[in-house]
């Protein structure tokens, strides 16, 4: 899936998600909810900056809330990418990481598809080709 | 007689428990949840060294996304 398209279905399905940035693991924009790419951006630098700095003996975490009385951030990452999102107060932590877990398994779908797709273009190419029949 | 009272105390006990509520939820202090790929998790609370370096960064974020 296009990585816009699972974004998109992340903040129509969780109405928690106020806003939210799908970037890959060097901080590079994939898609967002905001229209301004600068901003997008530097949130998605914020994101890997939180993600670095609570990494502890167990190595860089998967998974960060911050939780503020204003709001909470939620950032998950599955070492390719990672999405950053922001709720309001008091939001279902277990839903809003499912969510953000599944825009991030969604939007990684698409390279497997694309080999799938290559792979099926092989084969008809494959089964096009005229069968070369050993005549002697 | 007993009727009225019996209302009087359940309005006194929701009131009671509302407060008790809204105390509870207002008290929440500010907090980091870290969970790594093992399943373990750690939770830094308001006032720890970790808290306070992340917060800041978190803080940002909010205030970007919200500007």
């Amino acid at each position: 899936m296009d990585a816009s398209q699972a974004l998109a279905d992340l903040v129509e399905i969780s109405s928690q998600i106020e806003f939210a940035v799908l970037a890959d693991r060097d901080g590079i924009v994939l898609a967002s909810t905001f229209g301004n790419d600068a901003r997008a951006g530097a949130i998605a630098e914020e994101a890997r900056e939180l993600l670095q700095g609570a990494a502890g003996p167990a190595g860089e975490p998967t998974q960060v809330e911050v939780a503020f009385h204003e709001g909470c951030v939620f950032v998950v990452t599955d070492g390719e990418r990672l999405v950053a999102a922001v709720t309001g107060r008091d939001p279902t932590a277990g839903l809003v990481f499912y969510d953000l877990k599944t825009c991030l398994r969604l939007s990684g779908e698409e390279q497997p598809a694309n080999k799938a797709t290559a792979g099926a273009r092989r084969k008809r190419k494959k089964d096009d080709e005229p069968e070369v029949v050993d005549e002697a | 007689m007993k009727r009225r009272l019996a209302a009087i105390l359940v309005a006194i006990g929701s009131l009671a428990g509302a407060a008790a509520l809204w105390r509870r939820r207002s008290g929440a202090r500010d907090r980091v949840d870290v969970y790594f790929g093992d399943g373990s998790m750690v939770s830094f609370a308001e006032g720890s060294e970790e808290a306070a370096r992340l917060f800041p960064v978190a803080r940002r974020i909010l205030a970007q996304a919200r500007s």
